[in-house]
């Protein structure tokens, strides 16, 4: 269909669809279906790079003396975590209409699995959303330890979830850095960065790499911990909660930062549920649902730690929520770390595992699969596995189709980013194009699990 | 070294007496300029000659000196994170790998306002054409900056989505290497940028180690046969036609930026494309 | 997870309702799955909502996959989510491949669903499976105009091959 037959289509739709009501948001909505003029997008399609700013839906639901702008926010915008662009109706300062267009940092990845053993799958699966990568790993290497019906050793796991859970802190420091920048609070991001360097400090300690470490692997995690390493994580989770009072300290009580995120980008419950949300978006809105609670994996089930709810779900709930979360996480570590057990840290089954470096001057079987495991990879039976975890976006889910060689045949990333951002139409309707800023940064997507 | 200067090598010039088969020898520079200096004390050139000479030494030189000093040393990047060397250029800022040190605080949002384009991840085929316009709308003088080993050469993706190295459709300056490189590296590229725009780049280590002819496509263990021979002549004959690694622009390209002009021969016409004078 | 007998009830009370919507299921590493014909994936998944006993609310996913050479060669899975009892389900729509000049069509399900509207999207940009009465169904992370299905088997992958020292005299001028 030519881009001109599905603007004329457009124009014929029917008033689109409204998002749920919401009394906070007052007479902005609602009005009789009349044709608009939307000056921008009469005039010829403007072309950027290859792709045609389109019109949005919403110039049909307007009176006619209402003029519409159109505004394309990004791919190169400060403020968009990433390269998302969004197309902006406007009506002076309110947004009538938003449509995300992404793919700007698409890079195949899933395509490119298919191509590579299951081992080597694991540096590309890492790199999707790429501020959780040790969760990106785990979705992976987990969905394929269930279809091997592979146990891994309990130290295994507690390292896992560890590893994990300062991958969950850093996420969030990234995330209330660049959010702060965003809604102007710059210092904010030079004090998450400082102590985002002390987590990175810790990953290059323990697999030797500060982001994208490669470090689990299907039976476990690649290497046992190194031998300060349980006393730094001991000093870090000791001084942990004292920066994230520092944090609140600028945050929670500030003027500017509570009018800017109370009230704001409200989207009830139930619509959230409709659109795929989870994570902490759910969470702030009243949904008491988290995948380590209610589907434990690893070892979430050994841990004491609560899940922070909110109650109206607006940017001050999910700024909270993440804040919350933060302390947890600390928690799990702590607990963690003062639990661990001793024992190997990779399975035994040596048609999946590499066997270690001493066996293979003794042992035949060894080196032969070493070799094979090498060269070749391990094979997967036939069948197919969808194996969701939490990720500090929502609900991470792989999905791996095996068909019985040492490549994968097909790997699909249910990436939370990607389904939240579905709502960041409903969150920014109606408001003013500096709340929708305010609700991109709160809906803190990252546009390589976008993308893939 | 002046305090001020933000070198962090010291420049080795050796004077080689055994050379790999054939090299022009490069005494020959230096006893030329020898020679030139001497006359010009004596007052034994006169006339254009001299007039070239003073323009070429004296003023030139410490004018373009300084300003590239300037240029170099308070460059605006532009904040252009991409993926996830994004979040490693961000902590390159951040107060433990300072990039204010060397006055590159200043990141820009807007590409008219920014000097410097750091690449940082990985250049998608919807991304490309994008990224070309905002180079096109930053003003000369530019330099590029490919971090990372995606936008450097396409990294480990090499699929139909991934642009295989921004040079492809970008001038690129420099090149960090890593997935992600740690901030450190970015600072190093960094600097190498800077002594690029001062107008002493580093040599390459083909140069430095007089290594030129040493692939391993030309290289024989034993004798050396006449073919290996003639391909050690021709590497040098491209590496000498090269010349110094312009300040702007993947090698052989035209230069967008002239540099100092003492060291090149000519400056290229560039017919199609703005010309980047600054003065 | 509904367990393999529940798989089998949740299966025959399907027929009951929608007789020949389903055909198959199977269940694999603790996993329930229903093999549904195309054609009636709204009403199945209408039943699995709002059946009380079912109330398979949430969908966490929709993803296409490429059987490739298995027949039927695709096949789009609604990964179903039950919040209350925390049960999984996965329905997938079997499509065959209708050859190499029309695109397979299924109905969509975004009106009922909103989550799926750009999993669907994503669906059709890889695999060009085409949802009939989706609102706006175009490519949503590759280029608008780009040709082909990226995700299909035989899509090539693409890429450049890599320059070694010792292949790169075979390509000549790469330095220039």
């Amino acid at each position: 269909m030519s881009t001109e037959e599905r603007l004329r289509d457009e124009e014929d739709a029917a008033e689109p669809q409204a998002p749920s009501e919401n009394g906070a948001k007052g007479n902005m909505r609602g009005s009789a279906p009349a044709h608009g003029r939307d000056i921008v997008a009469r005039s010829s399609a403007e072309v950027i790079g290859t792709s045609v700013v389109e019109r949005t839906d919403a110039e049909s639901s307007l009176e006619p003396e209402q003029e519409l702008m159109t505004v394309n926010l990004g791919p190169h915008h400060p403020a968009t975590h990433g390269v998302l662009r969004l197309l902006v109706s406007l009506q002076g300062e309110t947004v009538i209409d938003l449509k995300p267009i992404m793919g700007y940092v698409h890079t195949g990845i899933e395509k490119n699995c298919e191509d590579k053993s299951y081992w080597k799958a694991i540096p590309f699966v890492e790199r999707m959303d790429y501020l959780s990568y040790f969760f990106n790993m785990q979705a992976f290497v987990g969905c394929v330890e269930k279809m091997l019906e592979l146990e891994i050793p309990p130290r295994a796991e507690y390292l896992r979830v560890i590893h994990m859970e300062l991958n969950r802190l850093h996420s969030h420091l990234v995330w209330l850095g660049t959010s702060a920048l965003d809604l102007g609070a710059m210092s904010m991001f030079f004090y998450c960065f400082r102590d985002r360097d002390r987590i990175l400090d810790l990953f290059e300690m323990s697999t030797g790499q500060r982001m994208h470490t490669r470090y689990f692997q299907v039976g476990g995690v690649f290497e046992d911990i190194p031998v300060g390493f349980e006393r730094k994580v001991r000093a870090f989770t000791q001084e942990f909660p004292s920066r994230i009072d520092q944090f609140e300290a600028l945050l929670t009580n500030n003027e500017i930062f509570l009018q800017r995120t109370k009230g704001v980008g409200i989207v009830e419950r139930e619509r959230l549920k409709a659109l795929g949300v989870t994570g902490p978006l759910l969470r702030a809105a009243g949904e008491p649902w988290d995948l380590r609670k209610v589907e434990p994996y690893l070892a979430y089930a050994d841990f004491d730690f609560d899940i922070p709810i909110g109650t109206v779900g607006d940017g001050w709930d999910r700024f909270r929520c993440r804040i919350q979360e933060m302390r947890e996480s600390v928690k799990i570590i702590e607990q963690a770390i003062d639990g661990l057990p001793e024992g190997p840290v990779l399975a035994d089954d040596r048609k999946i595992v590499l066997p270690p470096r001493h066996e293979l001057s003794t042992s035949m079987e060894a080196l032969i699969h070493h070799f094979k495991l090498v060269t070749e990879g391990f094979r997967v039976p036939p069948g197919e596995c969808y194996y969701p975890i939490e990720s500090p976006r929502g609900e991470l889910g792989c999905f791996v189709l095996a068909d019985g060689s040492a490549k994968p045949a097909r790997v699909h990333f249910r990436d939370p980013s990607f389904v939240n951002l579905q709502s960041l139409r409903d969150m920014c309707v109606g408001e003013y194009i500096a709340d929708m800023i305010q609700n991109l940064a709160m809906l803190d997507p990252v546009l390589g699990g976008i993308d893939r | 070294m002046a305090p001020w200067c933000s070198r962090l090598e010291i420049k080795r010039e050796k004077i080689r007496a055994n050379l790999p088969l054939d090299e022009p020898d490069p005494n020959k520079e230096l006893y030329v300029r020898q020679v030139r200096a001497r006359d010009l004390l004596r007052g034994d050139i006169e006339g254009l000659d001299l007039e070239k000479v003073v323009e070429e030494a004296v003023l030139t030189t410490r004018l373009d000196k300084v300003l590239n000093w300037g240029r170099a040393n308070a460059i605006f990047p532009a904040t252009f994170g991409l993926a996830c060397c994004a979040i490693e250029m961000m902590s390159v800022v951040s107060p433990r790998y300072d990039i204010a040190r060397f006055g590159a605080e200043a990141m820009r949002a807007s590409p008219r306002q920014a000097d410097m384009l750091i690449l940082s991840g990985r250049v998608s085929i919807k991304m490309a054409p994008v990224v070309r316009r905002l180079y096109d709308q930053m003003l000369e003088p530019k330099w590029v900056v490919s971090m990372g080993a995606c936008s450097s050469s396409g990294g480990m993706f090499s699929n139909y989505a991934v642009v295989q190295g921004a040079d492809k459709f970008l001038p690129v300056d420099i090149h960090v290497p890593g997935c992600p490189p740690r901030p450190e590296a970015l600072l190093y590229g960094f600097n190498k940028l800077q002594q690029m725009i001062m107008g002493s780049p580093e040599l390459g280590w083909r140069t430095r180690y007089s290594a030129h002819g040493t692939e391993e496509w030309a290289r024989d263990l034993g004798n050396v046969t006449d073919e290996a021979r003639d391909a050690y002549a021709a590497a040098r004959d491209i590496a000498q036609s090269a010349g110094p690694p312009p300040v702007s622009g993947s090698p052989g390209s035209t230069v967008d930026v002239p540099g100092p002009p003492q060291e090149r021969t000519e400056v290229p016409s560039k017919p199609d494309r703005d010309s980047g004078r600054f003065i | 997870m509904p367990d393999a007998p529940g798989l089998e009830l949740i299966r025959a009370e399907l027929n009951d309702a929608h007789p020949d919507a389903i055909t198959g299921s199977y269940y694999e590493h603790g996993q329930a799955c229903l093999v549904c014909d195309p054609a009636q994936i709204r009403e199945v998944l209408a039943w699995l909502r709002d059946t009380p006993g079912q109330e398979y609310t949430f969908l966490a996913s929709v993803h296409g996959v490429d059987y490739l050479p298995a027949e039927p060669r695709f096949g789009v899975h609604y990964e179903l989510l039950n919040m209350a009892r925390v049960e999984r389900v996965r329905v997938r729509a079997a499509l065959a491949d209708p050859g190499p000049d029309a695109l397979p069509e299924l109905p969509t399900v975004s009106d009922e669903w909103p989550t799926a509207d750009h999993q669907e999207r994503e669906v059709y940009d890889f695999f060009g499976i085409v949802f009939t009465g989706h609102p706006d169904l175009r490519r949503i992370l590759m280029p608008e105009d780009y040709v082909g299905w990226p995700q299909r088997r035989d899509f090539p992958i693409g890429g450049e091959p890599v320059i070694f020292t010792n292949t790169e005299r075979d390509v000549p001028g790469w330095y220039a």
